[in-house]
Order: C-alpha cells, then sequence, then structure tokens
C-alpha cells in the first residue's frame, strides 16, 4: 500500500515567504534607485552595489566562519538593508564611508542580536546613524540634485531643504525671506523632481511609488506611515498656524528631511515596529513626535533616523502591553 | 459593502472544480462498515447482534448517555461482524461490519420526490424525530442537533443562523445541496425554528456561489421570516463565531457558546437531514460528499452511504492518482489528513480531498521575521507568534493570560505565515493543556 502523509490541518499554505517579501521590498525601491542614478550617476550605483554586496557578505561571513550556523543570504534581507543604508547617504559618499556603513549595519546591529528576526533597532538606520556621528561632515555634504548628464563630475553641494531653513531661521530670517532666496523649496520641485538630501529622497513621487507598490502587495500595512504623516503635520500645524513665518508648513515638513524615506521603508521595517495595529499607531506618533521635537528644539536638521531609532527600543515593550483588539468582547462565567 | 465577520481571516484560491457536478447517487457496495463513534459525545451502543439481518434506516445503535446519537444502518443485509476497526486515524473504534444484500428500505421512510411543505409536528415532536433520527451536525463537530436546539435553562436563543457559507477551498457539497434542493433546506430551516421558538433566521452564503444564493431566493420570499444574506468570501466564514459576527454582528464570549450570544448555528446539510428526519421519516444515513482533488481524473459530488470505505470512494474518482500524496477527509484548512484509507465515510464526512506533494509539502521553516502577519490574520484576535514560543516552553500561565484558549484552530496563521512556521501544531499542544488546566480549576 502507498504511503500517505499524515500531519495537522492546515493542508495548505500561502505563497508567501521571507525572500518575496525582501524581494518586494526591493522592487518597492527601484523608482527611488533609479532617479538617484539618473540624478547621480555612477556615484549612487556604486553605493548601491558596495551597500548590498558588503552587507551580503558581511552575513555570509559570519554565519558561515563566527557562528557556524546555516548561511541565510538567500532570504535577501541583507541585501534590503545594503540598499537601504545606500539610499540614505548623501550623494557622493566615499565607497569607504558606504563599506563601514554596511559593516556596522549587519556585523554590529544585526548579527551580534542574533540575526533575522533578533536585532532591536534597525540595522541600516544604526548603519547610517553611526556613519553619521563619526563622520559628520560627510554624512551632511550634500550634492544639489542635477542631472549628471548636465552636472558631470562637478557636482555642487548645498545645504538640505531642512538645514536651509534652519540656517536662514537661526539668522534671523523669515521664512517668506529664506524661501524667496532659494528657488529648489516649491513644492513641485520637492514632490516630482528633487529634494536636496540622500540618494534615495530625490524624489517623493519615486518613493509614494514605491508605498503603493508595498501596499498593494500586501507587504506593509498603511498604519506606520499614516500616522507618521499625520503625526508631523498636526505638530508642525500647530505651530505653523501660530507663526508661519518662523515655522515651515506641515507638507513641507512631510516632503523633506528623509521623513517620506523613513516612514515607508525603515519605520516599518517587521523586525523593529510593533507586531499589532494599535502598537503600529502608537509607534507611529511617537516617531513623529520625536521627529518633532529634535527638528524644533534639537541640533539636528532632520531627525527621524533618532525618531525611529528611539521608537525602536519601545517595540518590545508595545509588543508586551499593547494587545489586538480580541474577538471576544467579555469571558463567561464559571 | 457585503457582509462578513470584522477581525481577520485569509483568501485562499478557492478550487471549487466540483461546483458544476450534479449530485448522484454513489453505487451501495458489498459491504459497509458503521462506526458507533460518529458524534461529539460517547460512542452508541449497537442493538443488533451478529447474523442479525437489517433494512435502510434501521436503527443498529442506540445512544448511551446525554450526549450521544442514534446510528442506522445504510444498506439492507447481514451483519457480518461487531469488532473495533481503525478509524481514519487509525484508532480502534467499535464498528458495525454489514455485508450487503440487495436495497430494502424501512417502509416508513417516505422516498417519493413530492415536497412536504406543511410542518404539522409539534415542537416536541420535531425534537423526537431529530434525536430518533440520529441527526448531528453536519459542519465537522458531528454534535447531536437535538441538543443543539435544547437551550439550557435560562439561555434563549433570538435567532436560528444556517451556515451555508462553506468557506473552506475544494468543498462544493454545500453548494450542490443549495442549488438542487433549496426548498428541503429552507423547511428544514423552518423546523428547526419552530422547536427554537425564534422568529428570525439569517441563512449566510458566500458570493462565490451566486447561482446557490438565487435558487434559495426564488423560494425563500415566500417565507419572509428567512433572510438570505450574501457575505463576502473570506475563510474562515463558516466558523460558528465568525458566521454569527458576520450575520448578526454580536461577539460570543469568551469561554462561551453561541448560545450565549442569543444564536444558534446549523449547517445547511443538517437543514437539509432535518426536513428528511421530520418531514419524510429518514434517518441520517447517507450525506452529500464531494471527492475531489486537482490531480484526480474526475471531481464529482456523491449522495454517499455511511460505512463507505474512502478508497472506494477514490475508485469513482478514477483512483488514487499517482501523485498524491495526501488525503483529506474535509477540507484543506481544517479537515483530517487520513491515515488509514480503508476508513470508512461516516455522517459528517463532506468530503474527500487528493492532494499532491508540490500542494501540501510544508516548506523549510525560516526564522520569524516578525512580519505581524499572523496576528493580523487570526479570527479571534490572537497572536500566535507569542502562543507559538509561549507554548513551545510550557508556559501555561502566559498562554492563558494570552487566550489561547480561544484559538478556534481554523489554521489561518500557518497559512500566512511567510517562515513556514508550525504556528498551529504548537499552539494546539498548548490550547489543549491550558483547557485541560481551566476544566480541572473549581467553578465559582
Amino acid at each position: 500500500m502507498r504511503k500517505l502523509l499524515v500531519s495537522p490541518a492546515p493542508h495548505i499554505y500561502s505563497a508567501e515567504n521571507t525572500r518575496r517579501i525582501m524581494m518586494d521590498v526591493l522592487i518597492a525601491l527601484a523608482p527611488s534607485l533609479l532617479v538617484s542614478i539618473y540624478f547621480f550617476g555612477f556615484s549612487a550605483i556604486q553605493l548601491v552595489v558596495v551597500g548590498a554586496l558588503t552587507c551580503v557578505g558581511v552575513e555570509y561571513v559570519i554565519q558561515k566562519y563566527l557562528l557556524k550556523t546555516e548561511v541565510t543570504i538567500s532570504d535577501l534581507s541583507a541585501a534590503v538593508t545594503g540598499v537601504l543604508l545606500a539610499l540614505n547617504l548623501p550623494p557622493n559618499s566615499p565607497w569607504w564611508l558606504m563599506l563601514i556603513g554596511s559593516i556596522v549595519a549587519i556585523g554590529v546591529a544585526k548579527m551580534t542580536f542574533g540575526g533575522l528576526g533578533q536585532n532591536i533597532f534597525n540595522p541600516a538606520l544604526v548603519g547610517r546613524v553611526f556613519l553619521l556621528i563619526s563622520f559628520p561632515v560627510l554624512m551632511t555634504d550634500w550634492t544639489i540634485p542635477e542631472s549628471w548628464f548636465r552636472a558631470g563630475v562637478d557636482a555642487t553641494t548645498g545645504a538640505t531643504p531642512l538645514a536651509l531653513v534652519k540656517e536662514g531661521l537661526a539668522q534671523g530670517l523669515s521664512v517668506e525671506e529664506i524661501l524667496a532666496n532659494s528657488l529648489d523649496l516649491s513644492y513641485f520641485q520637492m514632490l516630482f523632481v528633487k529634494t536636496g538630501g540622500s540618494v534615495g529622497e530625490v524624489s517623493a513621487f519615486a518613493l509614494l511609488l514605491g508605498f503603493a507598490y508595498l501596499l498593494f502587495r500586501r507587504v506593509i500595512r498603511p498604519h506606520i506611515p499614516v500616522t507618521i504623516f499625520l503625526t508631523i503635520a498636526l505638530f508642525s500645524g500647530i505651530f505653523w498656524l501660530i507663526d508661519p513665518n518662523q515655522y515651515m508648513d506641515p507638507l513641507f515638513n512631510i516632503l523633506t528631511g528623509g521623513v517620506l524615506i523613513g516612514s515607508i521603508f525603515m519605520a516599518t521595517d517587521y523586525v523593529t515596529s510593533p507586531m499589532t495595529a494599535r502598537g503600529m499607531v502608537i509607534y507611529g506618533v511617537g516617531i513623529g513626535v520625536i521627529t518633532m521635537l529634535i527638528r524644533m528644539f534639537g541640533s539636528y536638521p532632520e531627525g527621524i533616523s533618532f525618531a525611529i531609532l528611539i521608537m525602536n527600543s519601545v517595540v518590545p515593550l508595545i509588543n508586551k502591553y499593547i494587545k489586538p483588539a480580541r474577538f471576544a468582547k467579555e469571558v463567561k462565567n464559571g | 459593502m457585503k457582509k462578513t465577520f470584522a477581525l481577520g481571516g485569509v483568501h485562499p484560491h478557492d478550487h471549487k472544480i466540483s461546483a458544476g457536478a450534479a449530485i448522484e447517487d454513489f453505487p451501495v457496495l458489498s459491504r459497509v462498515y458503521i462506526s458507533m463513534a460518529q458524534h461529539l459525545g460517547s460512542p452508541s451502543e449497537p442493538v443488533v447482534a451478529k447474523g442479525d439481518r437489517v433494512k435502510v434506516g434501521q436503527l443498529i445503535g442506540k445512544p448511551t448517555g446525554f450526549m450521544s446519537a442514534c446510528i442506522h444502518s445504510s444498506v439492507s443485509g447481514t451483519v457480518a461482524s461487531i469488532e473495533p476497526v481503525a478509524d481514519l486515524a487509525g484508532n480502534k473504534v467499535n464498528t458495525i461490519i454489514i455485508d450487503v444484500e440487495g436495497d430494502e428500505w424501512e417502509p416508513s421512510i417516505d422516498r417519493s420526490q413530492t415536497i412536504v411543505r406543511e410542518i404539522t409536528a409539534t415542537k416536541e415532536e420535531i425534537l423526537k424525530r431529530i434525536a430518533d433520527c440520529g441527526i448531528v451536525g453536519l459542519g465537522g463537530a458531528s454534535f447531536p442537533t437535538h441538543i443543539k436546539l435544547t437551550p439550557p435553562p435560562g439561555k434563549k436563543a433570538d435567532y436560528l443562523l444556517i451556515n451555508g457559507a462553506e468557506c473552506e477551498p475544494y468543498l462544493t457539497s454545500d453548494h450542490r445541496i443549495m442549488l438542487e434542493m433549496p426548498e428541503q433546506i429552507l423547511i428544514g430551516a423552518r423546523l428547526m425554528m419552530k422547536a427554537l421558538d425564534v422568529k428570525k433566521c439569517f441563512f449566510g452564503v458566500e458570493e462565490n456561489k451566486p447561482d446557490a444564493i438565487a435558487s434559495l431566493r426564488r423560494f425563500s420570499s415566500e417565507y419572509p421570516e428567512i433572510e438570505v444574506v450574501s457575505l463576502k468570501k473570506k475563510y474562515p466564514q463558516g466558523g460558528e463565531k465568525q458566521l454569527i459576527d458576520a450575520l448578526i454582528g454580536r461577539r460570543v464570549p469568551a469561554m462561551g457558546l453561541p448560545i450565549d450570544a442569543g444564536a444558534v448555528v446549523q449547517n445547511c446539510g443538517t437543514a437539509l437531514a432535518v426536513y428528511e428526519a421530520v418531514q419524510k421519516n429518514k434517518p441520517l444515513f447517507e450525506g452529500i460528499v464531494t471527492i475531489t482533488g486537482d490531480c484526480t481524473e474526475q471531481q464529482r459530488n456523491f449522495r454517499l452511504r455511511v460505512g463507505t470505505p474512502f478508497n472506494k470512494m477514490l475508485d469513482a474518482v478514477g483512483g488514487l492518482p499517482e501523485q498524491a500524496v495526501k488525503l483529506i477527509s474535509g477540507g484543506p484548512m481544517m479537515g483530517k489528513a487520513v491515515a488509514n484509507i480503508e476508513a470508512a465515510s461516516v455522517k459528517s464526512t463532506s468530503a474527500l480531498l487528493v492532494l499532491t506533494e508540490e500542494q501540501t509539502k510544508r516548506k523549510p521553516q525560516t526564522q520569524c521575521i516578525r512580519c505581524g502577519k499572523c496576528v493580523q490574520v487570526c479570527p479571534m484576535g490572537l497572536e500566535p507568534y507569542l502562543l507559538n514560543k509561549l507554548a513551545k516552553v510550557s508556559r501555561m500561565d502566559e498562554l492563558e493570560a494570552n487566550r489561547v484558549q480561544d484559538c478556534i484552530e481554523c489554521g489561518c496563521c500557518l497559512y500566512t505565515c511567510p517562515a513556514q512556521l508550525p504556528l498551529l501544531d504548537n499552539i494546539r499542544v498548548g490550547k489543549g493543556q491550558v483547557i485541560r488546566i481551566l476544566r480541572s480549576r473549581p467553578k465559582k
């Protein structure tokens, strides 16, 4: 008689797997990547390739030779970390900066905690913040996005929109005066063409396209990015209404300083974000508030990287105490 | 917006290949194996002995105790033996083996095609007929129907809910009876309403069966007390608690029964059996079974006598295909894997499903990436990733605090998990242990 397979139900499984999810994240990043290649050319390609290869390589070496466990680089999670880190560096960053960041991201932030699923902090962000603190000059040397066909090798550098405004305000200028001095800050410009900042945030439109893809593929839920946007809009909106000459409006705050790339791709990292919808909302509000506090009262103009990392540390607590909406509203006695 | 339950759920491909196949009579075999444990509760006791001659529909097993059921012969012939026989899981169960001779029915059974619409039986008579005919819930749990239709003292049902969701992929037996015997099912529902003394009945059918909905509505217009509701397609819509939520927006309390939310849920197949029992005097000895699979030569729906071995059932669709690795009694989400292919069908057998290695082989497990998808799909609002972890280290107090006892074992978590973790396998073990502890506690 033939031998039959016997196992408990369910007997069929969805096609979801980690590799497919990571592949979807890479696909969602593709529009931003293409835009940055258009603007920064070889420099962007170099950063992404060095980032992905180093992250995968470091994970391979640690798993194979240090831990002597199964090598899981084919799940693509290390590659995602590398690409994300590359997209979060200033354009024209030297390749060795990327190399150091990648080693810290995978070697320190991911593997020391036990690898995929175990780390508390977002590896790419740890890498970025490590570089920001260790190489402050390089990490705030922003190339003004200009098609590299035209700009060639002599790309000009300047400050990000947020840094521009922060400096201007510090010098006693009003928002109106700052905007008048800089043509680059129109919304059309920021949405569709270019925003000064890291490699990956040149085009808000490309990032939103990636967001739509992730939602469509149900890789992420909208809770985290949407609550971050709403919190930032509300927080900055109140101040803006009080004094539009001292504070930037809500849309400006959302479109600049890495809020889009951070909310869509960093804050939604499965491993370091809450498990329940309720938890995600709390986490998103926390990130929004901390980002605005840093922007308005701190010394960094952007702030979202720190906000996400700070909220990462609260996630275990959120998971412990914030429970999903249970089906049963009451418990039967006896 | 179509109605559905509020929390979680998944959308597996429905594979209703046999939906177009009309119900056929399965040939009566030369030998049947009728188990004495076909229902929830204590097994029945044989009332015939070896060598006795029996007719179709004759009582052969009587209930033992409160939670038990009558069992009737599905064939006419001679009792060959009464002995323990392995069931589908391989457990030995007391079984009456009958050698078939002819097909002689009890004369009291009304075998005509006429539909008996008029309800003359009183509430008590209806309940007695249901008990005497051995009707059990055909949705899977095989709960004796007369007990479910008799709410405990102090409890009152406001609604009767008929489950025609058939949310499990592949299964089409409920679909076919709603299509072919809608009036009989509706009369069965009205009989149960009378037994329960309720004024309103909701009949939930998933939207992927528009023909069944239309066919029911054609007759339900005559009965304003029955409302046929088209439900959004989502698994596990047919779970009792989920169906109550979808149809009347009430939530059954934790550790409670549907009656605690003022509802009694019956499967549409059970409604048909009730009709046949009360109006046609026909005991439950045959049922509608889907025999299907992507790899089988044919996919068909049969009216099958209780006690037909699975291997004989497979012969009717072209035999066990070469690439088949798993046989399932029921649907792919909650059905039971068949270990013993010679085991026989029971009253609640709704399907025999054949799966290939590619369809059913579990892929290697990977690391939990904390994606939260298991939490998102859990229809009970639990955290399967956490329960899995706690169950593996037997943390009973924390399992209880995190409500493992509410798990309905629908399998959405394991189905969804991108890391292919055996979530439900572990949770089921933890749940069993916690429920044992809860039951052993003195009641307040």
